[in-house]
């Protein structure tokens, strides 16, 4: 009998055994999929811009010799007190709850040691990153967990977050099994308790509002301290804008690479924009308003490198925040810990199940025998290193362009290698003179 | 009595004042005048002085206050006493929204109505309203005790935690997970003393309330009640 060719198995573009799967896991469960983390989709990313060194046109600075300053003043539009940072890579807030106190303690000491700031997050101020932080930005939340006015008050800026890059118009979400006594304690919960932190402030709506909270929040702290209004990237000029018609020293801008401790995989990876996107228009609003360097734009969401804080600031954000590479400097997602990962039925480099509070690496746990795995003091070693190398790279970059400061950065430094990421950075593609949506053609 | 004439000293100048007024002092007793619905008045003030403010306040009179008696000869603005940590207020008027939000501690007494979210997201201070509150009223209360001598809005208590509502009037209706609970002897008690706190002892018995708490089915999350979400 004759064999005849058969047509070999296919699987669906659309229906690919991912999705299978998770429409299976759905059925099965009933609940969608929560995970911590930022978009693991492809994204154009800083990966798509490369920098365009010296050569006759304008000359590269001696790397060695001629020095390149990388530090940052945030704040300086009505703080009595503004922030002076030695260099522009801070950590993004990450709250006490979905880390241990050890970690916090940990970005602390790593930060102070490296000249920058660190964050709290939406659990309150602990005594470990208060003691370990030389600058210390105190997040202001729709929870208002933990908040007072002594914490206000001892803190160095404030930072009134509207949204998250993750999870822009969505609250932040601890699951029971990290409510231990002492974070139970600090956000008047009872332990156990799924956690689920409201979306909208519950004193304020709209940007007239947040005038009059700002105004409120600068009496009470006596004009001393900076204040910070962060956003999830989603229409980063009017939320930019409005910012400023409100009141901000500084806007905080991240994109939806960035992190979250908890949330479901829906919202991060189907809500928000990536950073490269928001920055080009958040510096636009910045300018139209003649307060470029005036408010202050810190940006986040993927930054990994020396070259993603240079290709950051080229576009026009005074400063960076990272989160993510933060906790991977301290150890989270470490091979080290692969027999453990496997048993959890991940491996590392993928463990995203922050919110079940078991990693191996002590990082984002309340368990004690976990978290006693980590040392605070290597990890803060581990992550003044990494932010110290970030600085020299981006160093490296801006004196090849011939800048004496990180700040000096334009975007006619960059060119871009996609159509996509040329449109969105707002820089020519490579070759021409292109910018897509700004001019006709080559 | 110290006598501060808003209008023409300016915001700044009265808060720099009472900020001043650390630990113990002798200058106890202040008053605001010309307040002019101006907003953040008394914001921040960590001291047991007595402040009376003679009128209407805008935003977030007594924002986080600590100590204070702080005395509202007016109605107020949205967010009074907002995150309140101790200390008492007390508003002759009606208060708008979001009143005693966040609160931490300390006792809030409003002897008009009040708008909506009274109390939404507290986490242990006590208010008695003398009239009646708006819709969402105690909206993710954490803990504390409100305390409502007329009617309650729509959906009292949504998503509640472990906050106590007295309600003696009619209630339009409950939030999700906010059910009737018991009046147990402990919880006259309570009431009584909250009400005498409250400058309302004399205008109603704790019998004629009805207690609202968590009915705790949302603690934590199960498909099967995901349409009270």
């Amino acid at each position: 009998m004759t064999e005849f060719p058969k047509t070999p198995p296919r699987f669906s573009a659309t229906f690919t055994p991912a999705v299978n799967a998770e429409i299976r896991r759905a059925a099965a469960t009933g609940i969608y999929d929560i995970r911590g983390g930022g978009t693991k989709r492809h994204l154009p990313h800083f990966d798509d811009l490369l920098f365009l060194g010296a050569s006759i046109s304008r000359y590269p600075l001696e790397g060695y010799r001629e020095k390149c300053a990388t530090d940052v003043w945030l704040g300086t539009r009505f703080a009595k007190k503004p922030i002076h940072l030695d260099i522009p890579v801070t950590i993004a807030g990450m709250s006490f709850g979905a880390l241990s106190g050890p970690a916090k303690e940990a970005l602390g000491r790593g930060a102070t040691a490296a000249g920058t700031s660190t964050t709290t997050g939406d659990g309150g101020m602990t005594e470990e990153e208060r003691g370990h932080s030389r600058t210390l930005v105190y997040q202001y939340l729709p929870s208002r967990y933990g908040m007072n006015p002594d914490d206000l008050r001892r803190c160095d800026a404030i930072e009134i977050v509207v949204g998250q890059g993750a999870k822009p118009g969505g609250g932040g979400m601890l699951l029971g099994q990290k409510i231990s006594d002492r974070v139970a304690n600090m956000r008047n919960l009872p332990k156990g308790i799924d956690q689920r932190s409201a979306c909208r402030h519950p004193d304020w709506t709209g940007p007239d509002d947040l005038e009059i909270k700002i105004l409120e929040l600068r009496e009470i702290t006596d004009w001393e301290k900076p204040i910070y209004v962060k956003v999830g990237g989603a229409r980063p000029y009017y939320d930019t804008a409005l910012a400023v018609k409100a009141g901000a020293d500084v806007v905080v801008l991240d994109g939806m690479q960035g992190g979250t401790a908890a949330t479901q995989d829906v919202f991060i990876e189907h809500v928000g924009m990536p950073i490269l996107a928001c920055i080009p228009q958040a510096v636009k609003a910045l300018q139209d308003l003649g307060m470029h360097r005036k408010v202050q734009l810190i940006v986040s969401g993927g930054i990994r490198s020396g070259a993603d804080v240079a290709k950051a600031m080229a576009l026009g954000a005074d400063a960076v925040a990272i989160g993510t590479a933060a906790l991977i400097a301290l150890g989270d997602n470490d091979p080290q810990w692969e027999e453990e990962y496997q048993k959890l039925g991940t491996t590392a480099g993928a463990y995203d199940d922050w919110h079940e509070g078991r990693d191996p690496a002590g990082i984002t746990t309340q368990d004690p025998e976990l978290s006693a795995r980590f040392d605070p003091v290597l990890g803060g070693r581990r992550l003044s290193n990494f932010l110290k190398v970030m600085t020299l790279e981006a160093q490296t970059i801006a004196r090849a362009c011939g800048k004496n400061h990180l700040h000096n950065l334009e975007p006619e430094d960059l060119c871009s290698l996609s159509i996509e990421a040329a449109a969105m950075a707002g820089v020519p593609l490579a070759g021409t003179s292109w910018i897509p949506g700004r001019n006709g053609g080559f | 009595m110290q006598s501060f004439d808003l209008g023409e000293e300016g915001l700044r100048a009265l808060n720099s004042a009472l900020h001043a007024l650390k630990g113990q002092t002798n200058m106890t007793d202040w008053e605001v005048i010309n307040p002019k619905g101006a907003h953040a008045i008394a914001a921040g003030v960590d001291a047991p002085v007595e402040i009376i403010v003679r009128g209407s306040t805008g935003y977030y009179c007594a924002g986080m206050n600590k100590q204070a008696t702080i005395r509202i000869k007016g109605s107020a603005g949205p967010g009074v006493a907002e995150n309140m940590m101790s200390g008492t207020v007390i508003i002759d008027g009606n208060a708008s929204q979001y009143a005693g939000a966040t609160g931490r501690g300390g006792l809030l007494v409003i002897k008009g109505n009040a708008s909506s979210r009274c109390g939404v997201s507290m986490k242990g201070i006590d208010i008695v309203v003398h009239g009646s509150i708006g819709h969402m009223s105690a909206f993710m209360a954490q803990s504390g005790n409100l305390v409502v001598l007329g009617d309650a809005g729509d959906a009292l208590g949504d998503s509640l935690y472990e906050a106590r509502l007295f309600v003696r009037g009619s209630v339009t209706s409950l939030g999700a997970d906010c059910v009737e609970k018991e009046m147990r002897p402990e919880h006259i008690a309570l009431l009584a003393d909250l009400l005498k706190r409250g400058e309302a002892d004399g205008l109603a018995k704790p019998e004629e309330f009805k207690r609202y708490g968590s009915a705790r089915k949302l603690y934590n999350f199960n498909i099967d009640n995901a349409s009270d979400y």
